[in-house]
């Protein structure tokens, strides 16, 4: 009986969107007279940072500060359709859409300013800071709130803008199984280290090296956070965690957190995290969703690491001790 | 867009919502309280399989505070397939069983009462008289002669146009295996999960002086939601408001619409508020899983490390009804090839029915499955042909330019750099060869964009 090692790979790729497309979401933008551009959407943020990455994307592409933008979402009376956030979609969607609907409010910011400050509205940029100002002038510049209130109360015009993003569902061959079944693909490979008890079955995770490709990081941190979380929720995946742990029979299902085991924080591994960027090709920035797939590549990682310490061949998760000291058994009546 | 640098996109902005919820000041389902609240508590199937012969409300009705119970006959539209509103049919799950139970935990009848305690009281004392039937558990015990049939079409089956499963060619599969050096032959078996989220699935659904109904939800998807109660209810759809956007942990498990209908339906007829939220157990019990699937590999293998042939037979376990699976298994089958380049791919992916709690969508939908699958496979055939397990992910990662099985074009690939980054970052040595690949090195390759750190260095 020993404690034995092992290390484990793999590389896999993600989907963008609903498989087939059809799958739209509107954004809506409006200026308030604060100088406040309010993005109105139904879209879900399920603890992710949505409300926070969507905001990100709005203050880019308006050319505002990040505070300068507001995020109102889940309320089907005032929020446009989003068909919801699942697939790994709703940055790539909602961040779509929002950037079309900025180009609209966008537009007329600018005309507005440049009516204030006697220029050309082509001759016009933002500056990031909340100002409007001519090119080549720093100097003649109009701040939010005031260009916001010029609009309003002196020209008679909204700052607003619609957008929208929609893949066409093109459907399927029902024999060939043609389809076009993303709107990009995200990437990774993580390698994970175990240690296998082989008396008691127990595996331990000792370390997760994680590179994701993602096209663009709109907020590192909170990719980081995603990352992080998946990873563990994709150990639990690995070892501990099923509803019929004998399936397929239904017998001896558990029914709370002390019958099914999450990971808990001694269950961590030490994690070491990379991120590439190549921008994608229909993405807001470049942005490909990796949601999801956090989850999905440790699983594999980890259960080939454990087949490379023992010299197994186990093909199911959970690797719960019993399976792993079954596994050891048929090796053992094999040899 | 344009060429200037970016502003905000690329920075760690603090997360809006984040101190709210850690300091326990976000607002979740059950912290809406209404001074008229009701409650609604499930009656449920205690079998696998029954044949429902009765049901007796009388003791129920003697518990106070008991208001009202509500069967199948209450529901205007009681039978439903979520994906209808993406064209996925036939309908098949009831709101409320009627002449049968196909899972353990089967809603049969809603009982709401003036507490909670009253309405579990309630639904403990209503006595269902069932005859057990026989059950199938096993995928392919499901599809031989002989099990017992769950679906009124006649088949233990999704049918996709016409095809017992989805069909995925591409190549010459027979003609791929004669060109192999080997034969590599798998069986993965992933089972299902929990999504486990910290908030249990639930909504408070109101009734509005203006006759309009809002529903408080953790929807993942509010449209979606709303749009399947409005046609379960068989009411207009802007006579529904639904509101939300925050939700307690997702992973997929809260695309289904299971607690909407039936408390929307308990509050228009009672006018008053009604609260469903599921309990922990029920969580576990009776809500969907992750999908649990069986899938056969066969691949056709050359001596140099390359796959010339993938033939894949899978079964996904839907349970008793379809919810999101057959949707989830064309993406598993448009997936389970892998991200690597094979020239002749066949994919069956069967989408099979039995006496379980349905699976639907969960985290990776079709493909957490896939990925499972195609790396333990990929580390099976390594050792076959005596290959480093990155070398020869490396030699067979998909390229931009090629063609998938499903035919379309790979675009935005990028394994080739995610595979050697991670070598780099384990300090894994590779080959001079495998170093010196990269996505864009096919003959029919588009031209190789600058990565985003290569930008912001410049």
């Amino acid at each position: 009986m020993a404690k034995l090692k092992g290390t484990g790979i793999s590389s896999v790729n993600y989907p963008t969107g609903m498989n087939l497309g059809g799958d739209p979401t509107q954004a809506l933008i409006h200026m308030t007279t604060t100088g406040t551009f309010v993005i109105s959407l139904a879209s879900c943020d399920l603890g992710q940072g949505l409300k926070t990455v969507l905001a990100q994307i709005g203050a880019e592409s308006l050319g505002v500060p990040f505070e300068n933008v507001l995020i109102d979402t889940g309320d089907t009376d005032t929020g446009p359709h989003c068909m919801g956030t699942f697939a790994s979609r709703t940055t790539h969607r909602a961040g779509n859409a929002i950037i079309m609907a900025a180009q609209e409010a966008r537009k007329t910011m600018l005309e507005i300013a440049a009516d204030e400050l006697e220029a050309r509205p082509e001759d016009m940029e933002t500056d990031g800071q909340g100002f409007v100002r001519v090119k080549g002038s720093p100097d003649r510049k109009i701040h939010l709130v005031n260009l916001a209130l010029a609009g309003h109360f002196k020209y008679g015009k909204t700052v607003a803008g619609r957008g929208i993003f929609f893949k066409p569902n093109l459907g399927i061959d029902p024999e060939t199984g043609k389809m076009d079944p993303d709107s990009t693909e995200a990437h990774a490979c993580v390698v994970a280290e175990v240690e296998v008890d082989t008396e008691t079955g127990e595996v331990k995770v000792l370390k997760l090296q994680s590179v994701y490709e993602i096209g663009r990081q709109v907020n590192p941190k909170l990719v980081e956070g995603q990352i992080k979380g998946g990873s563990v929720m994709g150990l639990g995946h690995a070892l501990y965690e099923s509803t019929e742990p004998y399936y397929p029979s239904p017998e001896h299902r558990p029914g709370g957190f002390f019958e099914y085991i999450l990971p808990l924080a001694p269950d961590v591994p030490e994690m070491e995290i990379r991120v590439l960027e190549f921008p994608s090709q229909n993405g807001p920035y470049g942005v490909k969703g990796f949601g999801e797939m956090t989850a999905n590549a440790p699983i594999p990682a980890i259960v080939n690491a454990i087949n490379n310490a023992l010299g197994t061949e186990i093909a199911t998760h959970p690797v719960t001790p019993e399976v792993v000291l079954k596994a050891l058994d048929a090796k053992q009546s094999k040899s | 867009m344009s060429d200037q640098p970016l502003n905000t996109v690329g920075k760690s902005e603090l997360r809006r919502d984040g101190l709210s919820h850690v300091t326990g000041k976000t607002q979740y389902i059950d912290d809406i309280q209404f001074p008229d609240m009701l409650y609604l508590k499930m009656v449920r199937s205690p079998l696998h399989h029954a044949r429902i012969l009765g049901i007796d409300f009388s003791e129920a009705e003697k518990v106070p505070g008991f208001v009202r119970a509500f069967t199948y006959k209450d529901v205007p539209k009681n039978l439903y397939t979520i994906l209808c509103l993406i064209g996925v049919g036939p309908d098949e799950e009831p709101v409320l069983a009627e002449k049968e139970v196909l899972y353990k935990g089967e809603q049969i009848a809603a009982i709401v009462a003036q507490s909670e305690e009253a309405a579990i009281e309630a639904a403990a004392r209503v006595k269902v008289d069932l005859e057990e039937l026989p059950a199938v558990f096993d995928v392919e015990e499901a599809l031989k002669p002989g099990a017992p049939i769950l679906k009124p079409w006649g088949t233990n089956y999704f049918v996709y146009e016409g095809h017992p499963f989805r069909r995925v060619r591409y190549g010459n599969i027979e003609q791929g295996f004669t060109q192999a050096d080997y034969i590599v032959e798998g069986c993965y078996e992933p089972k299902p999960i929990e999504h486990a989220p910290l908030e249990t699935t639930g909504c408070v659904a109101k009734p509005e002086a203006n006759g309009r109904i809002t529903v408080y939800t953790n929807t993942q998807a509010l449209y979606f939601s709303m749009d399947n109660t409005a046609l379960i209810l068989n009411v207009p759809f802007n006579k529904l408001h639904f509101v939300g956007g925050t939700v307690g942990g997702g992973f997929g498990g809260k695309v289904d619409v299971i607690v909407e209908p039936i408390a929307a339906l308990a509050a228009m007829h009672t006018g008053h508020p009604v609260k469903y939220l599921y309990t922990r157990e029920e969580e576990f019990h009776v809500s969907s899983t992750r999908v649990a699937y069986r899938i056969y590999f066969k691949d056709g293998v050359s001596k140099d490390g390359h796959i010339v042939a993938r033939q894949v037979t899978s079964y996904a376990d839907s349970g008793a009804y379809n919810r999101h699976t057959p949707y989830a298994v064309t993406k598993h089958a448009a997936n389970i090839s892998g991200p690597y380049d094979i020239p002749n791919v066949h994919i069956d992916a069967h989408c099979v029915y039995t006496n379980r709690v349905p699976t639907s969508a969960m985290r990776g939908f079709g493909v957490t499955s896939a990925s499972f699958a195609t790396e333990l496979q990929m580390d099976k055939i390594a050792r076959k042909v005596g290959m480093d397990p990155f070398e020869i992910r490396l030699l067979n990662a998909y390229r931009n330019g090629d063609m998938r099985p499903y035919q379309k074009v790979v675009g935005d690939a990028t394994l080739v750099e995610v595979i050697q980054s991670a070598a780099d970052m384990a300090h894994h040595p590779l080959g001079e060869r495998f170093q010196a690949m990269n996505s864009w090195d096919r003959a029919n390759s588009p031209a190789r964009p600058e990565p985003v750190s290569a930008q912001k260095e410049s």
